[in-house]
């Protein structure tokens, strides 16, 4: 099991949870594993979000490895000028 | 309106074209010519990208009327260096990095080398004046003045 | 790609100031941009653009266009791809309207024509039936009961029911609880702020040359940040394949992120596709203005609570940004990165985007941020005089750090914050004494900075040069700080070193220059692609010295057999590796494709000092310090250039540059005259201090640094002319009327 932090403003989909754990081994599996348990997740996922695994932020890969000993931070998909 | 032909020296060349009396200079230097180092960032003489000299006097090329340079000497950007040798401007505004995109460069070139040409020992704040017309969105200037600067130093010595 | 410790040691290249090889072809006005090139046949484009910021388009005539001599094609929205969705819909119906003109320029339909004044000439006789619709321009008005909806279906799955119809994004972080924060305070201060759209202001206009032909194959040359993307975008908005249509980027005269999307490059491709000939397009300034994005305007509400010492207990902010007729303002980057650089531990930031009848909004160097942080700075800097603390010591008591976990979730790695405000406070700039009318103002920014998709590869000559080939546009020297990096891996000279920017059909996908990426993403592509053509060169001198491959090191630009056992051999340079190549395996190239993440984050502290006319209310710039971290300067001067340009363009929004509209909902000031931004007699020098504190996950160290500078220097300066007025400045721009008019309250108020 993996713990990921949401964004405070996605509590509303998760019952009232800021972090919630799910079962992943990559980020792949993470945004799967989130869009299953909670669906009111999936439309917000599937516009576009960022990973943050130990303060690196991941933009779209969804290979990363993740694992309990991670920091993991879901953040809406970040955008440069 | 019909097309006019007009008789004019660019850089030294004597060049002929014809041209809608709507056409600006700057389109005529550019797609009529060939000469694309004059750049328009506004068409309302506001940037000063397009700036060039006619019969030495520094100007927006956007401003003025193709057929306007009839008999007139027209100097661009493009006859800054000398054969292979840049001018000292030139130079500098490599050297110190004065340009970011390099959009301006051409009009600033033309403007400082006209200011060069009449006041080798502008202050910081005469070349800032000078070049208030010639918008550079990317550097903030403080390099281009640093450029300019030099430039001077070194035709000061040239003597 | 860890930090390289072994480059600890003394860089040869790296941190040297070489000349810039595309210096001749710009300074002689050889170097082509968008609108420098032509094709035979060329026809000429021009757009027809809605005189309304909101109508219902009941019917387009273009017959009399058509009947003029010259005019060789018209399009309208019938003649792009339908079926799209998401963000290609959302730029497809920016770039021409559909049934709805939703702002002032918003194009309606296109002409192609044999010369640019027949073009627009045609475009006045193309006529066009509007049903005028309510408008709104302002971010207040657009969330206020009555206010017309410009679009419901926009909004996101993460906006309440109970919120206004023209909010389409909510977004929300933070962390602890903001309750039990304030309830520590000793002071607490809240604040809402507002901020005007500027403009990104490139002096090169948008500028395509495109040729579709017979076979549906297509050509574009435009002036672009990412070539890649207006491939990707093109084709899709077409309804042709993405490798069928190959674009070559130009020179590009400025972007600062609004040339990371496309206006006109599939308006002149579609053009071409109807007249079967090549189309140039070139957008006029004013066009530029009305209908291509410029930043978002803001509305922002700020609380912080602060204990007597300075610690900040809980920071709370709500930041509205108004987007045009679009979903896509990024309210969601001043949530995250306003609060980032100070370790608070409650906190919670609200980003919502608003829409109104006004352009879509396009990215403008750290998009969001600069607006959040003139709120944010602006309160730390109120309450630390409250407090009798120097702003700097404040700053510097709430300091990020290794270690601390920001506001926007991260924790953050090794990160210069500290350094830059140290280096703030000692810098002869902050003990200069003020005069009467003086003010000084400190402010403080993070960027994230970006990865990105990236290739590069590199080929070696046989006399021993290298030609390398990168994917993103070069919009302020990276082809220099590119070869330099080239150049210290493979220990040959700078000069011997080219940099091409390919085009798409020469070199695999390349994300947009943006982000602050190139220096750190296509520099660790290039060093590690020189890296593999290294270990090909020193397998060829193991051939060659009937050695191990592991026993031959490179250095300096030399193979050298290294190890006590690996034989004595006199070390082989690189040219003479290259001189055999063909004769020992074929060629020797590399090439390097990945979409790294660990791009470090970016800080900065920013000093200024300001006069304010009290007669008139003009602020005159009168120093300015830019300090911050580069993780590693690779080419200095464009470090420099990068920290300058940003504060002068931060400096410009603070005080001169706003969108001026009409209760018409017309754009009022669409050329540079009434859009002002800085000219060189505005300014002082600006001083640049570089901090190095490597980024950990870049073999060099290198942190971008093109989008951090712009983060501070609108709360800097209105901090400044805050404290040279007494008035606090909530509102921007300060232009003089209104710095006056708040000046002149005061008095009334003080009697
Ligand atoms: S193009 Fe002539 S002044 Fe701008
Ligand atoms: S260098 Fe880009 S506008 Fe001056």
């Amino acid at each position: 099991m993996v713990k990921v932090e949401l964004w405070a403003g996605l509590r509303a989909f998760t019952g009232g949870e800021r972090t919630v754990e799910v079962d992943a081994k990559n980020i792949r599996e993470l945004l799967q594993a989130l869009s299953d348990a909670y669906p009111g997740l999936k439309p917000i996922l599937d516009e576009g979000v960022s990973v943050a695994i130990d303060g690196e932020i991941f933009a779209d890969s969804l290979i990363e490895p993740v694992g309990p000993e991670n920091e993991i931070v879901l953040m809406q998909k970040i955008r440069g000028g | 309106m019909s097309n006019q032909a007009v008789s004019t020296t660019v850089n030294g060349d004597p060049v002929q074209f014809v041209c809608d009396p709507r056409e600006t200079l700057l389109d005529v230097l550019r797609d009529r010519i060939g000469l694309t180092g004059s750049k328009e960032g506004c068409g309302t003489g506001d940037c000063g990208a397009c700036s060039v000299t006619v019969d030495g006097r520094l100007v927006c090329s956007c401003l003025v009327l193709g057929v306007e340079a009839e008999g007139k000497k027209i100097e661009t950007v493009e006859g800054i260096a000398e054969g292979p040798n840049l001018h000292v401007l030139q130079e500098k505004i490599i050297e110190h990095a004065a340009l970011q995109c390099g959009i301006c460069t051409p009009g600033i070139l033309v403007a400082a080398k006209n200011l060069l040409e009449k006041n080798t020992n502008p202050t910081e704040t005469e070349i800032r004046y000078w070049l208030a017309g010639n918008l550079c969105r990317c550097t903030g200037y403080d390099k281009i003045v640093r450029a300019v600067q030099a430039a001077a130093e070194d035709l000061r010595k040239a003597g | 790609m860890a930090f390289d410790t072994q480059t600890e040691k003394q860089f040869k290249y790296i941190g040297t100031r070489p000349k810039r090889q595309d210096g001749v072809d710009k300074v002689t006005g050889h170097a082509l941009y968008g609108a420098d090139t032509y094709k035979a046949g060329m026809l000429h484009g021009a757009i027809v653009r809605s005189p309304h910021a909101h109508a219902r388009i009941i019917k387009i005539d273009t017959s009399k266009a058509e009947a003029l001599d010259g005019v060789k094609a018209v399009v309208t929205r019938a003649d792009f791809a339908t079926g799209l969705t998401g963000e290609n819909w959302n730029i497809l119906e920016n770039i021409m309207a559909d049934k709805t003109a939703l702002y002032d320029g918003h194009a309606i339909a296109a002409i192609a024509a044999t010369s640019n004044l027949i073009a627009r000439d045609a475009v006045k006789l193309v006529e066009v039936e509007y049903e005028i619709l309510p408008h709104v321009t302002d971010i207040k008005e657009a969330i206020s009961e009555g206010a017309p909806i410009i679009r419901e279906s926009s909004i996101e799955a993460n906006v309440p029911p109970d919120h206004h119809k023209n909010i389409t994004r909510r977004f929300e972080c933070g962390k602890g609880d903001v309750d039990v924060g304030f309830a520590e305070a000793d002071l607490i201060v809240e604040r809402d702020f507002t901020t005007e759209a500027a403009h990104q202001g490139y002096i090169e206009p948008h500028a395509c040359l495109a040729h579709m032909t017979a076979d549906g194959k297509g050509e574009l040359w435009c002036t672009t940040q990412g070539h890649y993307n207006v491939q990707r975008i093109c084709a899709a908005l077409l309804g042709m394949e993405t490798s069928q249509l190959r674009v070559t980027a130009s020179e590009i005269g400025g972007g600062f992120g609004a040339k990371t999307t496309v206006f006109i490059d599939p308006v002149a491709l579609a053009l071409s596709r109807k007249a079967n000939r090549p189309v140039k397009m070139v957008m006029t300034r004013s066009e530029v203005l009305r209908a291509t994005g410029p930043a978002s305007s803001s509305w922002s509400t700020v609380k912080v609570g602060m204990k007597k010492d300075g610690t900040i207990t809980a920071a709370q902010a709500t930041y509205r940004l108004q987007g045009g007729a679009f979903p896509s303002a990024p309210s969601e980057s001043p949530a995250q990165v306003t609060f980032a650089p100070y370790d608070i531990e409650h906190a919670e930031m609200v980003g919502l985007s608003v829409m109104t009848n006004r352009p879509k909004q396009a990215a403008f160097r750290a998009p969001g941020a600069p607006m959040g942080v003139f709120a944010s700075e602006q309160v730390l800097d109120e309450m630390a005089q409250e407090l009798g603390i120097d702003p700097i010591e404040l700053r510097l008591k709430n300091a990020a750090k290794e270690g601390t976990r920001g506001v926007h979730g991260p924790t953050f790695k090794r990160i210069g914050l500290i350094e830059t405000l140290e280096a703030a406070k000692a810098h002869p700039h902050y003990s200069i004494p003020l005069k009467e009318n003086q003010g000084r103002g400190v402010a403080c920014g993070f960027w994230f900075n970006f990865g990105g998709s990236t290739s590069v590869s590199m080929a070696l000559s046989e006399d021993g040069s290298v030609a390398l080939s990168i994917g993103t546009p070069d919009i302020g020297g990276s082809r220099a700080s590119m070869a330099l990096m080239a150049a210290e891996v493979l220990g040959i000279p700078y000069e011997d070193i080219r940099v091409t920017v390919a085009d798409t059909a020469s070199l695999g996908y390349n994300d947009n220059t943006h982000g602050s990426r190139v220096t750190y993403a296509v520099g660790l592509a290039t060093i590690e692609a020189c890296r593999s053509a290294v270990k090909e060169m020193c397998k060829r001198a193991a051939l060659k010295w009937g050695i191990d491959e592991e026993a031959v090191s490179w250095e300096d630009g030399y193979a050298k057999p290294s190890g006590p056992n690996a034989g004595d051999f006199e070390p082989l340079p690189l040219k003479a590796i290259a001189s055999e190549m063909t004769k020992t395996g074929g060629p020797i190239n590399g090439h390097f494709e990945a979409s790294p993440n660990t791009a470090g984050p970016g800080f900065a502290t920013h000093l200024v000092d300001v006069e304010v006319d009290p007669e008139t209310g003009k602020t005159t710039v009168l120093r300015y310090t830019v300090v911050m971290d580069a993780g590693k300067a690779i080419h200095p001067d464009y470090v420099e250039g990068q920290m300058q340009g940003g504060a002068v363009q931060g400096i410009g929004w603070a005080l001169n540059e706003e969108y001026v509209y009409g209760k018409d909902g017309r754009l009022q000031n669409t050329v540079f005259l009434d859009y002002r931004v800085p000219v060189a007699s505005d300014l002082p020098m600006i001083d640049c201090v570089i901090i190095e504190v490597p980024n950990p996950g870049h073999p060099f160290g290198v942190r971008g640094v093109g989008e951090t500078s712009i983060v501070p220097p609108l709360g800097a300066v209105a901090n400044a002319v805050s404290n040279a007025t007494g008035v606090r400045q909530t509102d921007l721009p300060m232009s003089p009327p209104r710095v006056l008019k708040g000046i002149l309250e005061k008095q009334k108020a003080n009697g």
